[in-house]
């Protein structure tokens, strides 16, 4: 089962600071969604708001068509992991899964028996007891074991280690392609994440810069080098999002469609194009001179 | 795997285009799920099933409804002669303009054509000496 998420003109505040401004985006349900941002994005209060931690000030949210505030329906079908963790930390891992168990109708014991085993966490520990890395590993635990229609994981594997981390994308995606559910991973680590999304949602200071597929967005960006005027002349009118000078060579990196003819003209002009990678792209498009 | 900056699905593609052409993968046989493909190289499933479905457009792969996907029992055939038809404007002609740049006599190119031939059909000699027809 999955969750699909609308929101149009979703505004949070915290006092006199927009957190989320004007936010209106589509979620397909089963899908993968990476939501990207920098820190202070915005990312933790769109999270909260689906999930009902937070009630919104203004605009409209839907999390399977209906609004989640209050809606137990909804809820039970929720599950947001944070990196603080929201669990009972003086109590054992184990506790702490059966009362995750008892309000998660989709809760799986055997998945989270294994997972369990493969980050090595013995289910008598205190949660205080563990490290930030396996406390990142407990949440994502949670997170995966839930089987929740709609599953928000912000930034939950960032506290762990590669190998850690790797073993989480492994263990999501194989039960993902088992038990399809809408799942959104909030990073700013996208180098990553880019290939296990599908759709991806990128926030900067509240507001959406831009919602794509990923594959899409990957094509999106191109990488043009040569002599100085060349790339100058090529990239008149486009968009510009990055520029590095060598010398007489420049290198500029540009967003938006290209024709394959326009791809073929530049080569023509002795221009190298190649493609840019969504970290990159991402560090340009919410780098300090991009827009506010 | 997939480290390339082309969009994964092509990669993909390309890589069980590759791996036709060189018999890894024969005609009638069963190639990976898209859970398989997913998991194997950490990639979304949607990203494999696109690939796949590329495939299955060219008539390179079919599907066998609640089996999975199947190599097409003419698509080396295809693939091969679709090579060949690119393989003269994307190989042959820019090498032709790269030896007239350089100063190089086309004699001199051909003479290491041939030997460069032989050579490769002394490293594989299962696959056809003899000249396909031309264009």
């Amino acid at each position: 089962m999955s969750f699909a998420v609308q929101t149009r003109d979703l505004t949070l505040r915290y006092g006199s600071t927009v957190a989320v401004d004007r936010v209106s985006l589509e979620i397909p349900p089963g899908t993968i969604c990476g939501l990207l941002g920098r820190n202070g994005s915005g990312k933790t209060t769109l999270l909260s708001a689906m999930a009902a931690f937070r009630r919104p000030n203004a605009g409209t949210l839907l999390v399977d068509g209906e609004d989640p505030w209050e809606n137990a329906r909804v809820l039970e079908g929720v599950v947001l992991v944070r990196e603080s963790g929201d669990v009972l930390s003086d109590r054992s891992l184990e506790d702490n899964l059966a009362l995750v168990a008892q309000s998660r109708p989709h809760y799986s014991h055997e998945l989270a028996g294994t997972l369990m085993d493969r980050f090595e966490l013995d289910p008598r520990s205190k949660h205080s007891a563990l490290s930030r890395g396996r406390r990142s590993a407990f949440g994502t635990i949670v997170g995966l074991a839930s089987r929740a229609p709609l599953t928000l994981l912000d930034e939950v594997h960032l506290g762990m280690d590669a190998p850690s981390r790797y073993e989480f994308y492994d263990a999501l995606l194989a039960d993902y392609v088992s038990h399809p559910r809408t799942i959104v991973l909030s990073s700013h680590l996208i180098e990553e994440v880019q290939r296990l999304l599908e759709t991806v949602v990128v926030l900067h200071h509240g507001k959406v810069l831009l919602t794509e597929d990923a594959e899409t967005l990957r094509r999106r960006g191109v990488c043009v080098t040569g002599p100085d005027q060349a790339v100058e002349a090529f990239v008149a009118g486009r968009t510009v999002v990055g520029r590095q000078s060598l010398g007489p060579t420049t290198q500029a990196t540009v967003y938006g469609d290209l024709e394959p003819e326009e791809i073929a003209a530049a080569r023509g002009l002795g221009l190298e194009i190649g493609p840019v990678d969504l970290q990159d792209l991402f560090v340009h498009l919410t780098g300090k001179e991009a827009g506010r | 795997m997939f480290d390339g900056r082309d969009p994964i699905y092509l990669q993909i593609a390309d890589q069980i285009r590759r791996e036709i052409l060189s018999g890894a993968l024969s005609e009638e046989e069963q190639v990976m799920s898209t859970t398989q493909y997913a998991t194997t190289f950490r990639i979304n499933p949607a990203t494999a099933a696109k690939a796949f479905a590329e495939l299955v457009d060219e008539g390179i792969l079919y599907k066998r409804r609640g089996v999975g996907m199947f190599v097409a029992p003419d698509a080396r055939e295809a693939l091969l002669g679709r090579r060949r038809e690119r393989f003269f404007a994307e190989a042959v002609e820019p090498l032709a303009l790269e030896a007239h740049i350089l100063g190089i006599p086309v004699e001199q190119v051909v003479d290491r054509l041939r030997q460069a031939a032989r050579t490769a059909a002394e490293v594989d000699p299962a696959r056809p000496a003899t000249p396909q027809e031309d264009r």
